[in-house]
Formats: C-alpha cells, structure tokens, sequence
C-alpha cells in the first residue's frame, strides 16, 4: 500500500496487478469454502420440500420445479413433505393395523424428552457448577488446589471410559431401556450434571471478580450465600448464561449416550424416550418396512431441517453467548 | 494476598455436591473400567450366579471374573477387527486433521486480510459450528447419494457409489477410498467453524506493529505468512492440531450418521469403516459378556491419545512461541 510511493511507475504496474491477482485469488478461495460450507445447508432446506419425482428425477434443479421443470413459487413448494414426516404416510388400513409407506416421526415427543432432559440437565449442572466455582475461587480451604487438580485431570480421560463404566451402572439400576419415562430421565441426565469444564469457566469469571467486593461484603455482615447469590452470580451472569446455552445445546446433540440407553426399536407414541438425534436417525432407519425403492430423502431433509433449524435460530439469537465459550474450548472436539 | 480464615465447613457444604456427582459417575466409571479390564472372562450381571452356583467363577460387585490377567487385553490384540478399526481410525486422522487445520488457517488469515464482505463471509464460516451430527451427516449422505446425489448429478456421475450402492449378488460397489472421501468432506466441514473462529481470535490478538515492520522492510507475503503469523499463532495451532487429533480419533458419530444403517458401512459390509470408538460400543452392547474387552479397548484408546498428545508437545517445544 505505502509501498506504492517507492516504485518507479513500471514496478507499480506489476506490484498493483499482482495485488489485483492475488485480491482475486483470495476471493476466489473465500467463495469457493464458502459454497461448500453453504451448500449442505442450502441442500438440505431446498430438497426438504421437493417432490419425490423431482428427487428422483436425477436432474439438477436448483428449486423445486413442477413437471415442465418451470420454478414454482415458495407456497407451491411440497411443503406437506413435514406433515408426511410428523403423521406418516399410509399405505393400506389393514386389519392387523395401518400398513405405512412412511413411518410417522414423533417429533412432538422427541423435543418434549430433549426440552425436559435439558431443563433438568442444565438446571443441576448450574447449581452446582456455581457452588464448585464459588469454593475455588473464594473459599480457602486445605487441599484447594490439590482437589482442582484432580478436577482437571478427569478432563484428559476420553469420555469412552465413563459410558463403559456409567452404562453398566444404569443398567444394574435396571434403568437402561427402561419403559419408565424418570428412569430414562435419570439415566439420561445424571451422568452429565457434573461437569469440570463448566467449573473451571466459571471459577475464571469468578476470580476475576476483585476481592474486595467480598470483603466489603464481609464488613456488612452478608453471609457467603448471599453473597454468592447477590454479588457474584449477577456479575458472572454472561458467562452463566454460555453454560446454559452450551449444556442445551449438548443435550440437543447428545447421540452416543441416549441411543446406547434408550429404547429404540419399540417405540411406541406412549413408550416414546428418544431425544432428537438418535431419534432422527432410528426414526428414519425404521421409516420403511420393506427395504423400497421410494427415494425418503426429501422427507430424510425434512427430519434434518426440523433438527437443524432450532439450532441455527439459537445460534444467531445468541451468538454473543456461544463465543464466550469458543476461547475456553470448543463444544466439539 | 489477603488473608482468609479458613472456609472449610462451607467449602465442604459447597463441594460436597459435586463431587458427589463426580464420584458417582466420573470417578467410579473410570475405576471399574479399570478394574474389569484386568479380570478375565468378566461377565456383567454374573453368569455364573445365575446358573445358581460359581464353577471357577469369582464374585466381584455387579459380575464375576475367573482370575485377574491380561485376557481382555490380549483378545482386543489379537481381534483382527480392532486392527481394521485402528486403521481406519488412524486414517481419518491422518487424512482430516491436516486438511481442517490447513484449510482452516488459510480462511483466517484470508477473512482478516480482507474488508469487503468480511461480515458476510465471517457469518457463513461460522454456520456450522453448533450443528446436529446426525442431521448434517444424513445431509451428506443425501449429497453423495449414488443416484440422487448432488454431487453425481453435477459431476454427472450418476451411479457412482460413494458410500451407498448395492450390486444384484448383494455385494457393495463402496470402497474404502469413496466412504473415507465422504467423511473426510464430511468431517473437514464439520470442524472448519471451530478452527476458524479461533485463529481468527488468535490473528486479531497479533500486534500490528510487526506487519508495519515488515511492510517497511518491504517482505513479501509468504515471508510474512511464513515468519510473522504462524510463528505467533502457533500456541492457537498447537491447541487445534491437539483437539482436532483428538476428536478425529473418536470419530464415531459421523461415521454412524454418513451410512444410516446402524453401522459403520454401507449394505453388505457392516464394518467397513468402524472405528475404535465404535468398536469399544460394539463389545458392550451387543455382547454382554466382553465387557471387560469395552473397557480394555477404552483403556488403549486412552493411551494411544495420551502417548500421541505428549508427543506433539515434546515436538511442539522447540517450535511453538509463547
């Protein structure tokens, strides 16, 4: 830039198309990594309301089009492919019962099993991570650091080795693929309430809160709880506000676990303990009954739509929130 | 340093939670695993006591064992499964954490040396970075569909089996080489938001003096790439290249998420691309009896990661500027 007023004008020529080239290349590899993080998404939503024909159609329309491969307006698009997706598509009303080309997805009842096992989740993991972080960040104590340490030195251990250990657990409660929905709850929840990665965020708002705050505190006779309650959580609530957005988020994503301990392969409406992933997956796994050669993936599109949209909403509607946590460690390895 | 008096009643009160709950479910998991990964024949439940008497059984709580060995061990060494489940982990590492790490870095420097649309581009890389596994596996497995597949259609290679596709004798016409493609196109999206956002955080916090600096001495721009960024940013591209080799090597859920079958490979081959993740699931769940051969594997992947991590910061000493 600056540059500029050293060279003789021959030297500038070269020097301002080398930039316009190397501008271009840049922008080139920018949109290119751009199409490819965009298109999934893109994809996803547009197929989700195709038809089948068009699926199958093997042309590539880049929105849905009717039969004269002409576009059809938004409200023409197949947008019944969702109530296919919630309600199902029947085949025959037998007598042994109905008969269905596509298997209805209980979607209600997957976000109602996710919303109660992250309220839950979220709820226990706040109390006490704000009780842990309180006590290593105020409180002095024999074996502080001692006892923080080891904290931190569980957080090396790859969680393969707590779902080895913690399945057997529930399962001698008697509590995986159980029929009780607070069984599955419990199972669902418990192992993840206490977390040391949200401590050790939280204990570094914490010291950053000064001393004095609680001396002063002290000085007015304010007992530690209140303090805590009164002082500290208000001041670390942006960073408390990270961890609940993380930890729904986490139950939101969870599949390793719900699927291992919930029971997926006969689940019925009143039965029905799947949280949105492995529901997703076992949903439209057992979409079919016959292996048939209907093309299903505008209705797949459509479960990944209803799975993912909630998702993108929460992060632009809490963007702020969710980066606070990105400096600390990522949500995802 | 101002002194406190001692809090230890209501440090107690404030812990005790917590580390109830670690001991329960963090704590207790990793002893057991421990323990029934050196108990031979170690059956969950007990199947000896259920066959009302112990034979050469021992009681040990929630399952009996014959003697303490290395049995377990010895049966993941010699399973030829866990070796194709090693490979295949090791080359989805070795295949995308470079690639996220190269690609990713490479979008940072170019999203913080640009103005124009920098929102704009900025928004679209950030895009992934909260996604469901599942959904967006399922959505490329929708891309690489073999007959309705974006890609097959736009390459016009409609047909070609990616990662599904049956023959008429009930064969696959996937490879090893076509499903690794998907997941690695899969596993790199999926992991760019993350790398991105911290190398950008980590280009911003690059004191701007030293590019002046440069630019007075009129370097070129890979010098200044080469001698400047990555040398400063490399805290930031160990950290990713430790997580990202991490989280490679318990690839699971995306390899599940890209067949939709239930396993880890297309029709016809369950196990084409089983990882040592899914091989740990696999010998708990569906065997009973092998637990104590889950928690041996687990215990193998534990070193393997944390002999490999060290490594990288022996290796990581000589070149990485705090």
């Amino acid at each position: 830039m600056n540059r500029e007023l050293y060279l003789d004008p021959k030297e500038l020529k070269i020097f301002r198309t080398k930039q316009i080239i190397g501008k271009t290349l840049l922008y080139l590899f920018l949109t290119i990594m751009a199409i490819y993080i965009f298109i999934p998404f893109y994809w996803m939503i547009i197929s989700s309301v195709k038809e089948s024909w068009e699926i199958e159609s093997m042309r590539l329309t880049i929105l849905p089009v009717d039969k004269q491969y002409k576009l059809l307006w938004p409200w023409d698009w197949q947008w019944s492919n969702y109530k296919d997706l919630l309600f199902g598509i029947k085949k025959a009303e037998g007598e042994i019962g109905t008969e269905w080309l596509f298997r209805p997805m209980h979607f209600h009842l997957m976000f109602r099993n996710t919303v109660l096992v992250g309220l839950i989740t979220t709820a226990g993991t706040i109390i006490l991570t704000i009780l842990a972080a309180f006590a290593f960040s105020r409180l002095n104590f024999k074996g502080r650091d001692l006892v923080f340490s080891i904290f931190l030195m569980t957080m090396m251990i790859p969680g393969e080795i707590y779902v080895v250990g913690n399945y057997y657990t529930f399962s001698s409660l008697g509590w995986t693929h159980s029929s009780n929905l607070w069984e599955i709850i419990g199972t669902l929840t418990l192992p993840f309430v206490g977390s040391v990665f949200y401590t050790f965020f939280l204990r570094q708002t914490f010291r950053q809160i000064p001393n004095e705050l609680y001396l002063a505190a002290k000085v007015d006779g304010t007992t530690d709880f209140k303090y805590l309650w009164k002082i500290m959580v208000p001041i670390a609530s942006a960073t408390i506000t990270t961890i609940i957005i993380l930890s729904m988020i986490g139950v939101w994503n969870a599949f390793v676990w719900p699927s291992l301990v919930t029971n997926a392969s006969n689940s019925t409406p009143d039965n029905y303990h799947l949280l949105v992933s492995n529901g997703l997956f076992e949903g439209l796994k057992n979409a079919i009954d016959s292996s048939g050669e209907r093309a299903i993936l505008n209705l797949q599109m459509a479960g990944s739509t209803m799975v993912t949209v909630p998702l993108l909403i929460v992060f632009f509607l809490c963007k702020k929130y969710i980066m606070r946590g990105v400096s600390r460690s990522g949500i995802k390895g | 340093m101002v002194e406190f008096k001692k809090d230890g009643w209501r440090a107690a009160i404030a812990l005790t939670p917590m580390i109830l709950f670690l001991l329960v479910f963090t704590f207790w998991p990793i002893i057991n695993s421990v323990i029934w990964a050196f108990l031979d024949d170690f059956s969950y439940g007990g199947k000896a006591i259920s066959h009302g008497e112990l034979g050469g059984y021992r009681w040990i709580t929630g399952g009996t064992f014959i003697k303490v060995g290395i049995a377990n061990f010895k049966s993941v060494l010699t399973d030829q499964l866990f070796w194709v489940a090693l490979r295949n982990t090791a080359l989805i590492v070795i295949v995308s954490v470079p690639l996220t790490v190269i690609i990713g870095l490479g979008i940072a420097v170019g999203l913080n040396s640009i103005k124009k649309f920098q929102g704009f581009y900025q928004t679209v890389f950030f895009l992934p970075y909260v996604t469901n596994t599942i959904a967006l596996g399922m959505v490329f497995a929708t891309l690489f569909h073999q007959n309705y597949g974006l890609v097959n259609i736009v390459f016009n290679k409609i047909g070609f089996a990616w990662i599904n596709g049956t023959t008429f004798t009930g064969t696959t016409d996937v490879t090893l080489v076509t499903a690794l493609t998907v997941l690695t196109a899969y596993t790199v999206w999926n992991g760019l938001a993350f790398k991105i956002i911290v190398f950008l955080s980590g280009l911003q916090n690059i004191d701007k003096q030293y590019y002046q600096a440069a630019q007075i001495d009129s370097a070129s721009r890979w010098r200044i790439f080469s001698k400047i960024t990555v040398p400063l940013l490399s805290p930031m591209i160990l950290y990713i290249t430790i997580t990202s080799f991490i989280g490679a090597f318990k690839a699971y859920s995306s390899v599940i998420a890209i067949f939709g079958t239930g396993r880890y490979g297309p029709e016809g081959e369950p196990n084409m691309l089983i990882t040592v993740v899914g091989y740990i699931y696999d010998k708990m769940e569906y065997g009973g009896t092998p637990y104590g051969v889950a928690a041996a594997a687990s215990l193998i992947l534990f070193f393997i990661i944390l002999i490999i991590t060290v490594l990288q910061l022996q290796i990581s000493k000589k070149r990485v500027h705090y």
